[in-house]
């Protein structure tokens, strides 16, 4: 039992910073197409400046979750995907680094380069955490010692990619959506434009995962066990066209609670159907890394579970204070000085 | 070279890259909500443009804190996953706890803080910075018990040869971990006196901005000044606890060779681990060590030579760094001595603020030498008495971890190398732009 709400606690821990991540990734990797000049550009910065760092921590709190709960697991992936998680690193340290200093840098050529470091360490680890997560849905070959027999190229194969190209489309639609809540004028129109048009992008990748994950993985097991999971596909769905229909109407922001839900629910989809698995072996499922193999002793479980829920309301209250704080789009004036300080 | 060499190369280089960062963030966090504070107070721009000022440093020195801090806790599972599976019942929560505590609070009110100029109170803007450095300085805590947990492991047991968790309290409670908290703290606190009072005397030499720079430098005085004495008898302290706790770490520390009573500290000397002596020995201040570890002349001290040599921490490595820490140490409380007694004549003590600007990046290297003494001197474990490093890297293979680590020392020089740019710029140019901008009554974004 305090097993499985640990695990119920994994997936929603990812799936709440895919879900928060996911739109200034998604504004990052759109930084350099949707602004067109300086103004435009520290517009867009700007809509995600007082967020990102926030929004990070949720990453480090599920790796660290992952680490506490699960040990085994935790060392297994984050070793067998050792390339792909360096590269999401640099991914993140680049776009962390670029968000913070970009407005203290005085040369075009050094804010050139900033700009492009935020679209490249947006892109990255947006397709590689698509990439890690369907190769963790599929399973990798691990053997009964947790050794991964594989490397970068192995986990590239066309379910891997189909969950990697997902992602980006689903956090492009969720940035987009974003820019057009937050920021005036031309950049929030090009945004609303992207935004309709990656939705069909979504959609089409959402099925083409769907019928890989039907054919490559054993997702569907639980949900044929259990019929009642299929309401996590339905509301999923539900809130991919219901996107779309505000997105017609133009009322953004809940056009991007639609996208938001979209991005949980592809998350917990995956997750819910891996149960009990942490992480599957393709060389052989008795090898595969469970809830009951993988997981720390019921009293370190017992202790984090107090922790999380005492602190984790606590974090979501003054998170939600927060962008409380910031809401509304930007103004221009708040734009015109160099400096903030 | 391997992957166990490679791996502890790239941790080397990640954590004490990380740690040039640190210091600065739990100290200066600290001063800005002093500064805040007296601005609320007392209504007065100096200080808001003083908090604005060191806040602007506070801020790029933070982000590079930030980015390197998530490749910390990702390396412990991509390059010691032995030792992650082995310490994760254990280790885990430790860090697990930290970011729900601590890491949340920091980066959301970090943000709040520097986009919230115009969008809070000043009482609720105070209160942002405030929470800031105490949601840094938490973490620290946290991070501190975990890795005092790797130099001193108390409160588990161990099932199917794996230390298991038996009583957290004792893990959070034990005295070493305390005592490196204090220790580091104190030595965070030290460098961000020192590095508010080196600007603040480039810009009093260049009679600029005096009553600002005066105001920040007598500030930073009091917090260097206190924590400088503090050091030292923290510092004893946690010598006498590691007698008991890591002989061999202690043992390195003063190279010292042979189990006796009265051991001496010697002046000076230079180790020769290959013969288990010292090649030279001068000026032995009798019984010095044994009262040092011991209080007490006739105790005993456990000598290397007692010691198997697989279980010796490398000798040189470990001495160097603690003469070096100690020395500077020393220094530190002797600048800031004289800076308390010339506090009301700063402007006229050239002298002595070309030696504080030049003093700064020592309480760094302190730093760095510090942690020398702790990770180097505790080798060959990774888990005291548990586990050796050398049993705890990943198996990975040596052309992923020779390009990650050619990746992280050109990134990590990049990012060192625009942080010090960044901050000698802003730092320079003081804080004029600020205190114009309060003149021109415009807001800030």
């Amino acid at each position: 039992m305090l097993e499985t709400t640990w695990f119920v606690l994994w997936g929603v821990l990812w799936a709440l910073y895919f879900m928060l991540d996911g739109f200034d990734i998604g504004v990052g990797m759109l930084s350099s197409f949707v602004a067109r000049d300086e103004k435009e550009l520290r517009a867009v910065y700007r809509s995600i400046g007082p967020f990102w760092d926030g929004n990070e921590v949720w990453l480090i709190t599920a790796g660290g979750v992952t680490f506490a709960a699960f040990p085994a697991a935790y060392a297994v992936l984050f070793s067998a995907f050792y390339s792909p998680l360096m590269l999401i690193l640099f991914g993140l340290i680049m776009r962390g680094v670029s968000l913070e200093l970009r407005g203290k840098v005085e040369s075009d050529l050094s804010r050139r380069f900033w700009d492009v470091c935020l679209v490249f360490g947006s892109f990255i680890p947006a397709l590689l955490f698509g990439v890690a997560f369907a190769n963790i849905f599929k399973g990798i070959p691990i053997d009964n010692e947790g050794l991964f027999h594989g490397g970068m190229v192995t986990i590239l194969h066309p379910y891997g990619l189909a969950g990697g190209f997902l992602f980006v489309a689903l956090f492009l639609m969720h940035g987009a959506l974003w820019l057009s809540i937050k920021v005036h004028g031309n950049v929030g129109l090009r945004a609303e434009g992207v935004a309709q048009k990656m939705w069909y992008v979504v959609l089409f990748f959402a099925i083409g995962f769907l019928a890989l994950s039907f054919k490559e993985t054993s997702l569907f097991g639980n949900y044929v066990k259990s019929p009642a999971l299929f309401v996590i596909l339905l509301v999923t769905l539900c809130a991919l066209f219901g996107a779309k229909i505000y997105m017609y109407k133009g009322i953004w922001w809940k056009a991007w609670w639609g996208s938001a839900v979209t991005i949980m629910g592809t998350t917990l989809f995956g997750v819910v159907g891996l149960y009990p698995s942490l992480l599957p072996s393709s060389l052989d499922r008795s090898y595969s890394l469970t809830i009951y193999n993988a997981s720390s002793s019921p009293l370190t479980l017992k202790i984090m579970l107090a922790v999380a829920l005492i602190f984790v309301p606590v974090v979501l209250l003054y998170q939600i204070w927060a962008y409380r704080v910031f809401r509304g789009k930007i103004s221009e004036e708040s734009l015109d000085y160099e400096n903030r300080y | 070279m391997d992957v166990l060499l490679l791996s502890r190369l790239q941790f080397a280089v990640a954590t004490y890259f990380h740690f040039l960062f640190v210091p600065l963030t739990l100290g200066l966090s600290l001063l800005l909500a002093v500064m805040e504070t007296m601005y609320v107070r007392t209504g007065n721009h100096e200080y808001k443009a003083m908090a604005k000022f060191w806040g602007k440093l506070f801020l790029i020195n933070f982000v590079i804190g930030i980015v390197t801090g998530i490749t910390l806790e990702f390396q412990f599972g991509t390059n010691w996953s032995r030792y992650s599976r082995y310490v994760g019942d254990v280790f885990g929560p430790l860090l697990a706890i930290e970011a729900t505590v601590a890491f949340f609070l920091e980066s959301t009110f970090v943000a709040v803080w520097a986009f919230g100029w115009e969008k809070l109170s000043r009482r609720m803007h105070a209160v942002s910075i405030w929470l800031v450095a105490i949601a840094a300085n938490t973490s620290a805590v946290w991070i501190l018990i975990a890795n005092s947990w790797m130099q001193s492991p108390v409160g588990f047991v161990m099932k199917n040869g794996k230390p298991v968790l038996d009583n957290l309290v004792t893990v959070i409670t034990q005295k070493y971990a305390a005592l490196t908290i204090m220790h580091t703290l104190g030595s965070a606190y030290i460098l961000t006196g020192f590095f508010v009072m080196g600007i603040s005397a480039y810009h009093i030499l260049r009679r600029r901005d005096l009553s600002f720079f005066l105001k920040s430098f007598r500030l930073a005085l009091v917090f260097a000044l206190i924590f400088s004495i503090f050091e030292i008898v923290e510092g004893h302290l946690h010598g006498v606890n590691l007698a008991s706790k890591q002989p061999a770490k202690l043992a390195s520390m003063e190279s010292h060779w042979s189990t006796e009573s009265h051991a001496p500290i010697y002046l000076f000397l230079i180790p020769d681990p290959d013969n288990e002596r010292n090649k030279v020995e001068i000026g032995p201040v009798p019984g010095a060590l044994s009262i040092m570890a011991y209080h007490r002349p006739n105790t005993v001290v456990k000598g290397l030579k007692d010691i198997p040599k697989s279980e010796r921490p490398p000798v040189i490595a470990t001495f160097i760094a603690f003469r070096l820490m100690v020395t500077l140490g020393g220094f530190f409380f002797l600048l800031t001595i004289i800076g308390w007694f010339r506090r009301h004549t700063l402007e006229s003590s050239p002298l002595f603020l070309k030696t504080i600007i030049y003093a700064m990046p020592l309480p760094y290297i302190a730093c760095a030498l510090g942690w020398t003494v702790t990770e180097v001197g505790r080798q060959p474990w990774i888990v005291y008495g548990l586990m050796k490093t050398a049993d705890a890297a990943s198996p990975i293979s040596t052309i992923q971890v020779s390009v990650s680590l050619v990746a992280f020392t050109i990134i990590y020089t990049f990012l060192g190398i625009t942080a010090f740019y960044l901050i000698a710029k802003y730092a320079r140019r003081g804080p004029e732009s600020s205190l114009n901008t309060e003149k021109g009554g415009a807001g800030n974004a």
